[in-house]
Order: structure tokens, then sequence, then C-alpha cells
């Protein structure tokens, strides 16, 4: 085993952890928005796509690369944009303030 | 240079571990999604001169960008806020897909006998990308009832899905042992888009989301496996990251659905038809139950509620606390109203005695003919202490001893929080088929300790 796939191993390893700690208290109402926000981030197979297409020369490499990246940029845009969307509706009417000692407001 | 590159792949991916937190809370789930999308611009702007264009090269990635951000673009904007999951689902499809292809891209490139270290995380990401694009793709064809959103079941399909996934690991190891085949992994590609298809089919659209959560781990991984083959950091850590928080969001999920992820995903396998479901008892049924601060949450962020009160918020003198519970959420903007049945409280004008009492303003109390066509456009009907009077068997099930009974259309209200102190069934003795609906949120307990908790799960969203 090289270096370098130990490091790989490495971060792979530690991400795993990560992963799973920054997103432990998600609550209920969110899992959707979350599930899409991670949707989008995964997109980042455009950087991969972007690789292979950039140096292609043969008709296979071309059709392979042409269609990764058409993917992986649908993958990315839409992504986010539909996540934006949905959390959009998180507004409320007014704008959410934190919270202040409760009196009747009459 | 490569110092520089490594550098911006660090940072974009502390943004990604930075937007995932902010996404999970309601706070700051808004900037989380930009936050996340600002380390996508770095990943994708350090990537840039790691790149030696050919002609053909440059005239692909232009197309194939301009192509993908416009489909991404208007599929986004354009579609209806109800058809959003369908959306997510054919969204992490083609993420998939781009991940299986770009290790077919990467295996070709390197010829006849790659090393163990690149076939192997490329044999990965072929079959975990291609279940995840044809999964994806059918519980999309799903959800936008382009083919039924019920369970397709046969006999043997177990035996056959079983089979279907040991020929892939067989076609795997002969593809790790005899990489030199050129097309070996082709086959072993179409193997794992049938599997990805059959095994999608068995699950109803109910459990879509289930399922789409768990394919959008299988792609996170799919990511990071080809982040192995091309030596990328940020692939391998943002694939690894949405592959382990996508993992814990799937059984969270199945959790808030009262399920355990095997019954979503194999529960339609071998099920038995009965005739008689009308018959079929609480027994065993699982409902969701959800926690004061998801609930909290819920409430907060809700344009209207619509509180229905019950029996039991009167036994347990909770109206002062239900009172409360309005004050905060109307400080933030949401519409509050009671909804009163005839016999609510046991006993004709009991319950507006009662919220009178705790000074509930006289214009939120309304009558049921008044309110019961407002349920369709109520965020979430807050169900205290009531049972029969939102029973929906009064309306459907002629055999029921509550059949013919005016009752208040909860039911029809986006979401549904059931407080109750129990299962226990209410005075008619019979069981309330809203409580296992699918927009219904069981919290469990006295109905003022209840309101209590939610009163500061609101104030703390």
């Amino acid at each position: 085993m090289n270096n370098e796939l130990l490091n790989e191993l490495t971060f792979f390893v530690l991400a795993i952890f990560v992963g799973i700690e920054v997103i432990s208290k998600v609550p209920t109402i969110l899992h959707t928005p979350l599930m899409s926000g991670t949707n989008a981030i995964h997109g980042i197979i455009l950087v991969g796509a972007l690789v292979i297409a950039a140096g292609a020369t043969s008709p296979v490499e071309i059709a392979l690369g042409l269609i990764a990246v058409t993917l992986a940029t649908t993958n990315v845009v839409g992504g986010f944009v539909v996540t934006d969307r949905m959390l959009e509706m998180f507004k409320g009417r007014q704008p959410a303030r934190p919270s202040t000692p409760v009196d009747a407001k009459k | 240079m490569t110092l520089l590159i490594s550098l911006a792949y660090l940072v974009a991916a502390v943004l990604f571990i930075l937007g995932l937190k902010q996404l999970s809370s309601p706070k700051g789930a808004r900037n989380g999604n930009f936050t996340a999308a600002a380390g996508m611009v770095i990943a994708l702007g350090a990537t840039v001169p790691l790149l030696h264009f050919t002609t053909a090269g440059a005239v692909i990635v232009a197309v194939g960008i301009v192509i993908g951000a416009v489909i991404g673009t208007f599929g986004a904007r354009m579609v209806h806020m109800t058809a959003i999951p369908q959306m997510v689902a054919l969204f992490n499809g083609v993420g998939g897909g781009a991940a299986a292809l770009v290790a077919v891209a990467e295996l070709l490139h390197f010829g006849v006998h790659p090393s163990f270290s690149l076939v192997l995380p490329s044999v990965l990401s072929i079959v975990i990308g291609s279940i995840s694009f044809a999964g994806s793709m059918v519980a999309f064809a799903k959800l936008q009832e382009l083919m039924t959103g019920t369970p397709i079941t046969y006999p043997g399909q177990q035996v056959v899905n079983g089979l279907l996934a040991a020929a892939i690991i067989g076609f795997a190891i002969a593809v790790l042992a005899i990489a030199s085949i050129p097309f070996s992994f082709i086959s072993l590609m179409v193997l794992a888009l049938i599997l990805g298809v059959a095994f999608v089919l068995p699950i109803g659209g109910a459990d879509m989301p289930v399922v789409i959560s768990l394919l959008n781990a299988c792609t996170g991984l799919a990511v990071a496996a080809s982040g192995f083959t091309l030596n990328n950091f940020a692939l391998i850590v943002a694939g690894t990251l949405v592959g382990a928080s996508g993992s814990l969001l799937t059984k969270l999920m199945s959790d808030a659905m009262g399920r355990s992820l095997a019954n979503v995903l194999f529960g339609a396998f071998g099920q038995v038809q009965h005739a008689a479901t009308a018959a079929a008892g609480a027994a065993g049924r699982s409902v969701r139950s959800a926690s004061a601060e998801d609930l909290g949450t819920l409430l907060a962020y809700s344009q209207r509620v619509i509180i229905v009160p019950g029996y039991g918020l009167a036994v347990a003198q909770a109206q002062h606390a239900a009172r409360e519970l309005a004050d905060v959420l109307e400080k933030r903007g949401v519409e509050v109203e009671y909804a009163i049945h005839p016999v609510a409280g046991r006993m004709p004008g009991h319950m507006n005695v009662l919220l009178a009492e705790a000074n509930v303003p006289y214009e939120q109390l309304k009558e049921m003919d008044q309110v019961n066509d407002d349920f369709k456009n109520a965020d979430v009907a807050l169900i205290v202490g009531a049972n029969d009077v939102v029973n929906p068997a009064a309306r459907s099930t002629p055999g029921s001893p509550i059949y013919g009974m005016p009752i208040l259309n909860a039911d029809q209200a986006k979401n549904i929080i059931f407080m109750k102190r129990s299962m226990r069934p209410g005075f008619a003795g019979i069981d309330n088929e809203l409580m296992f609906g699918p927009k219904t949120l069981m919290f469990f307990g006295d109905a003022k300790d209840s309101l209590t908790k939610l009163v500061s799960a609101v104030k703390a969203a």
C-alpha cells in the first residue's frame, strides 16, 4: 500500500465520522431539504467529469465525457436550486426573530 | 500550484461541512445551502488548472455545462412545489450516473492492465453509481406517476434480486481478476442497472423519500470511490461526507415513520393481502411519533395552525398552556385558530367556556361549519386531547359506531400533530385511522405538559 492511498483512506475514514456527527441533530422538518442539500454536494463528481472530459480524444472518450459533464452539471445546479426553493418556504410571514419573553400582544 | 489546489480543496471541504451543519438547523438552513454552493464553486475553480484541454475536450465541457445548467435550473425552478421529491430523485440519479461514467472512462483510459488499487474503486463506483442511477429513475417515475406508485411484487422476487446481486459480485470479482477483458465492466454496469430497477420496484410511493435518501447516500459513496480512482481529494471527502450523513439521514427518516429501514426496503416482499382490512386492529401497527423540538420547529415555521381541543385538554386543564402556545406562534406571525367541535369536551359549548376563561380571543374560536373548509389550507392541525371528533371513519366506514357523525376535517391539513396520552381508543372505543396516517405525527403525554414543552420548543426554534 503506497503513501498516497494511505492518506486517501485516512480522509475517507475521518470524513465518515464528520458526516455522521455534523447532521445528527437535524429536526424532522428539515429531513427533505438536508437530503436535497447533500444531493447537491455529491454533484462534486463534476470535478471528476471535467478531468475525464477535458483530455478526451477518442470518440468513446468524447461521448462518455460529454454525458458525464452534462449529468454532473445537472446534479450540481439542479441540486442547489431545488434546495434553495425548499428552504424559501421556511421564511414564514414575518422574518423569524430570536425568541423574546412572551407577553400578550393585545 | 498543486499546493494551492490542495488548499482550495481543503477550504471547499470545510465549507461543505459547515454547510451541512447549517442545513441541519432551521435558522441557518438557507445559508447552509449557500455555504455548500460556495464550497462547490471553489472546488470547481481549483480544478481548472488541473485540466489539459484537447480541442474536443474543451467543446464537450462547454456544451455539457451549458446543457446541464439549463436542465438543472429549469427543472428546479419550473417544477411544482408538490413535485419536488421526484426532482431530488432525478438530480440524485444523474449524479450516480456521472460517477459510474467517470469510472468507466478512467478504466478505459488506463488500458489493459490497470493496478488493483485503480480497478477496485472503479468497480465499486460503476456498480453503486449504476444502482443509484436506475433506482432513482424508478423512484422518479413512481412519484411522477409515470408508473404505479403501489409496490410491484411477484413470486420469487427475493430470489431473483438475490441472484442479481450474486451475479454482480461474481462479475465484479472477474473484472478485478482479469481486468484485461475490455468490456467485462460493461456487463457489470448493465447488471447493476437492472438491480437498481428491481430493488426499487417493490417499494411503495409513500416510502420513496427514504429510498431516495438511501440512493443519495449511495451516490455519495460512488463519488468517493471515483475519487479513489482519480486520486482526487475533493471527490473523496465530499462524496464520503454525503455517504455518511446520507446513511444516518436515511435511518432518521425511517425512524420518523416509526419503521425500521429493513421494513421500508423489504416490507412489501411476501406481503399477504388481507381482504378484510377493516377488521385489522391497531395491534402491531406503527405510528410516527416526534420530539417536542421537531414539532416546535414544524409549528414555528408554519403559516397557519388550527388547534383542535378535545376532552383531554379539558381534563388536563391545559387551556392556559394552549393559549400560551398560540401567543408564541402569533408573535412569530403564524395564524392560529381553534376549531371547536359541537361535542368537544363532551358538552356543547364546554370548550368555548374553557378557552374564554384562558382569554382566548373570541374571533379565534371557530365553529365546525365555519372552519371545516379551512383545514385544507392549514399547515398544521394540532389535535390536543381530541379523538373521535376527528376520526375519518365517521365519513368513510359505514360499519363504524360513529359513522355519520359530523367531524372536523383535521385529516385534510398538510400536517397533523396528534397529542394524546396513549394509543388508547377514544370515547367511542374504536381505532382512529388518522393516527396511522402518513401526515400524522404523534406526541404522547399529558396535554398540559406536552403543550408547555411545545411552547419552549417554539421559542427555541
